[in-house]
């Protein structure tokens, strides 16, 4: 089935030519289709700080990073409404790092009543990780009431692999 | 004694794997025999040095010792063994060691065995395995140390450090805080362990690629020896993706396996251009073409690993997957930088020499799929890798994140995957060197127009969508493709050798294993590709909120509600379960349990889904929440993910064709030689 690869000459130029005209192509249409992908679909990552202070209009579909409320959740099972409130929390990791890190920009952000905070409503299942200090990633849009009505909820716990320092421990 | 007894071998292993660089480095300029010993029993002793460590934290683990922090943080007393084990990778500190250990591990069976054809390429295989390894040493001995221990300090706090702080008391805990409970699961104790096989496997490929180009052979001894490294490598990195993929599907209950999240696609792009890498391999040693392509591809592989590992560590993106954050990102970028850069003026430095000695000549002969197959998938893994680096670069451009989602990521993967679905119909027609249109064109008809029932069928069965029936139809082209074309050399063979149909298709295997398990590789992708079609085109979900005895409808079948029950169990949680009826048409068809399990000491509940499975479908039920006082009701979220399981089954068949590649094959060479005689 194989043929001899000495057999035939190779003709250099014509070939050349037509294997870079073929490159050319798909790499135009790589470039195209990722243009098209990018276009409505590529979102602002936002802080709450960000996002209240009007930085994007309402009804413009923007993912927002905040911390969880804890005693702010409720949740309608019949209607499967999950409402919360998150805090603003900086979205700089160096920021992050100079204030402790993750865990501690977390646990002030909930307990600083300064901070801005944003009503967050979400329709569908209530994610397990839901839970007071958790950092919510929500892909939504900002109402007109002011309310954040989150499509997608990602949920994340500096202690989701770890657990902090132990908290009783006998010398 | 047991911590410092591991510590204590850490350290000495990262000396040796020193020495081992240090002595490859010289032995390979100098070309003295002895100092070349000297380094490659440096470079063996690490691996029983790093399994003393492993041992160590393992005994630790197991035994209980709590006032180790990495013991403490990721076991628990209640814990089955199996996941105390599982904890050696469950944490952050831990699954770097055993990175180490399985680098180490390798570099060991590679430098154990007879050295013959390739010596002069031995120094150089020591010095880059020894230097990754002294590198992943570096971070474990002073940034993720699983050695520490928890102390009291004079002021009451509790710290975690390797040597006790002056004026402390060591702390000693009863009980540790266990595992993350939604790691608590079969997937999860595989998963790690196989990407992290897969990861340091294409390592040694990666040092064999850099020894030939600093050598200057350009010949293909490099792959010949790595190919089964390579192979071995990629099982490992399918396995661990797959089996992530399947944990996503059972534990995190929501419906689907894949997510886009920046880690996964981390573990994906060196899929993707380890992928390239193998095909690319096969087409240097076929026709000695893309010597430069095939070196650069595995220097890539290679990057993207450390790369991957680096992602998930580094908090540096946001993801469901993230460790706790660690300030080890800048090495890891100095290392990755460094390597690729060494890599890649080596590249240059040798270009002209890896020149090939044949050109391609058509687009429709082998080569041509070959070359489109690499193009393909490095694309893939560039647009990966824009989706990952988007927010990154995007903020530094214009100061503001923008994040791009699994949307993205579908329309601008999606053509791409179903090209090379089709590409895996054609290869098999095609043959190497000179080809034409008109001599494909003439086999592919057949297969092409036999595939046509599928997306008929489909059609029949109420799809709609062009894209999936399309997509269908490449599925079944690659698959009867590649069937026919087996079919057509046994007969062919059994023509000429005057043998049964079946010795034929035994003789042709055994002769020719590579091909062969290619192409079970290929129809088990296939199969893989049908089930991702089927969920991510055909799911259909609805939720409500039922009391018991009444139902949910979902595309023809009835879910009814029968009861729940709570129950504590002894190992510490509160177990709530559903009973579901599965039925259709007035005709039972399955009964399902979704349930979610309260970890008391954790506070955090894990979903577990009801899953009705056959081949044709998944019915996957969660339990999303109830109300426990008054029974009146509880809320589901059902979905019918049609085709789902054949991702599972074609992940079984690309095992099977893989190991059918990777058998050895002895008797190789006399068979081929008798045969041309």
């Amino acid at each position: 089935m194989e043929q001899n690869p000495q057999s035939v000459k190779p003709k250099r130029g014509i070939k050349f030519n037509k294997f870079l005209i073929g490159g050319i192509l798909m790499f135009a249409a790589v470039v195209l289709l990722v243009i098209t992908s990018l276009k409505g679909n590529a979102q602002y990552y936002l802080t709450i700080d960000e996002l209240v202070s009007g930085k994007v209009n309402s009804g413009t579909s923007v993912r927002v990073s905040g911390v969880v409320l804890g005693d702010t959740i409720t949740y309608d099972p019949r209607t499967m409404n999950l409402a919360f409130t998150v805090a603003h929390i900086p979205g700089d990791n160096d920021e992050i790092e100079a204030r402790g890190g993750l865990a501690a920009v977390l646990h002030t952000a909930v307990l600083d009543p300064s901070a801005n905070r944003l009503q967050v409503v979400y329709i569908g299942v209530q994610p397990d990780l839901l839970t007071n200090e958790a950092q919510a990633i929500m892909t939504g849009k900002l109402g007109e009431d002011g309310v954040f009505y989150a499509d997608e909820l990602l949920l994340k716990c500096p202690s989701r692999y770890e657990e902090g320092v132990p908290s009783q421990v006998a010398p | 004694m047991i911590g410092p007894i591991g510590y204590g071998t850490l350290v000495i292993a990262l000396v040796t794997s020193l020495l081992a660089v240090v002595t490859s480095i010289y032995g390979g300029r100098s070309r003295s025999a002895a100092m070349l010993e000297t380094a490659r029993r440096a470079a063996l002793i690490t691996f029983p040095l790093l399994s003393i460590s492993i041992l160590a934290l393992l005994i630790l683990l197991i035994s209980g010792h709590f006032e180790y922090t990495y013991v403490y943080q990721t076991t628990d007393l209640a814990m089955p063994l199996y996941l105390k084990i599982a904890a050696l990778w469950g944490g952050q500190e831990g699954s770097l060691l055993f990175w180490c250990w399985l680098l180490a591990g390798f570099s060991f069976i590679t430098l154990a065995r007879k050295w013959k054809s390739e010596n002069d390429l031995l120094p150089w295989v020591i010095t880059v395995t020894s230097f990754t390894l002294f590198f992943f040493l570096i971070l474990v001995l002073f940034f993720e140390n699983p050695f520490h221990r928890y102390f009291i300090t004079m002021d009451g706090q509790v710290v975690s450090s390797l040597l006790p702080p002056m004026m402390s008391l060591q702390a000693d805990p009863p009980d540790g805080a266990g595992l993350n409970p939604l790691l608590r699961h079969f997937g999860m104790v595989v998963h790690p362990p196989a990407l992290y096989l897969g990861f340091t496997g294409f390592v040694i490929p990666y040092a064999y690629a850099i020894a030939a180009l600093i050598t200057g052979r350009s010949d293909d001894q490099w792959i010949k020896s790595t190919r089964k490294w390579s192979l071995m490598a990629w099982l490992f990195l399918s396995i661990g993706l797959v089996l992530g993929s399947r944990w996503a599907y059972d534990v995190l209950g929501w419906g689907g396996y894949w997510a886009w999240d920046p880690v996964e696609i981390s573990a994906l792009i060196p899929w993707l251009t380890g992928t390239a890498y193998l095909h690319s391999m096969i087409t240097q040693e076929k026709r000695g073409l893309f010597k430069h392509w095939t070196i650069a591809l595995i220097v890539l592989t290679f990057c993207l690993v450390i790369f991957g590992t680096f992602l998930t560590r580094s908090g540096l993106l946001s993801s469901v997957h993230s460790f706790s954050e660690s300030s080890i990102g800048p090495f890891f970028l100095a290392f990755i930088a460094l390597m690729f850069l060494i890599s890649l003026g080596l590249l240059l430095w040798r270009w002209n020499d890896l020149g090939s000695a044949y050109q391609i000549r058509s687009f429709f002969s082998k080569e041509g799929a070959f070359v489109l197959n690499n193009l393909l998938f490095v694309a893939i893994f560039l647009i990966c890798l824009i989706g990952i680096l988007f927010p990154i670069v995007s903020e530094l451009v214009t100061g503001q994140k923008v994040t791009v989602g699994p949307p993205f990521y579908e329309s601008a993967t999606g053509p791409l995957f179903a090209l090379l679905l089709l590409l895996m119909g054609v290869v098999p027609l095609t043959v190497w060197g000179a080809a034409t249109a008109s001599s494909l064109g003439r086999n592919i008809w057949l297969p092409a127009a036999l595939a046509l029932a599928a997306p008929g069928v489909a059609l029949f069965l109420g799809a709609t969508s062009w894209i999936a029936l399309l997509s269908i139809w490449f599925v079944f082209f690659a698959v009867i493709a590649t069937l026919m074309d087996t079919l057509k050399s046994i007969r062919l063979r059994s023509r000429v050798h005057k043998e049964s149909g079946w010795q034929s298709f035994n003789n042709l295997v055994r002769h020719n294993r590579r091909r062969y398990g290619g192409y079970l590789i290929h129809i088990g992708v296939a199969l893989m590709g049908l089930g991702i079609i089927g969920i991510e085109m055909f799911q259909t979900t609805t939720q409500g909120m039922v009391a018991e005895g009444e139902s949910l409808q979902l595309s023809g079948y009835t879910f009814t509600y029968e009861k729940l029950e709570l129950q504590d169990t002894p190992d510490g949680r509160n177990i709530a379960q559903a009973s579901i009826l599965i039925s259709r048409d007035g005709r039972e068809v399955g009964r399902v349990y979704p349930g979610s399990d309260y970890y008391y000491y954790s506070q955090q509940s894990v979903t577990r889904p009801g899953i009705h499975s056959t081949l044709s479908e998944d019915l996957y039920i969660v339990l999303v929440d109830w109300l426990e006082i008054t029974a009146e009701g509880a809320t589901f979220k059902v979905f019918r993910n049609p085709l789902i399981n054949w991702l599972w089954i074609g992940t079984v068949v690309l095992i099977l064709g893989t190991l059918v590649a990777l058998w050895p094959s002895r008797e190789r060479r006399p068979l081929a030689l008798k045969e041309k005689a």
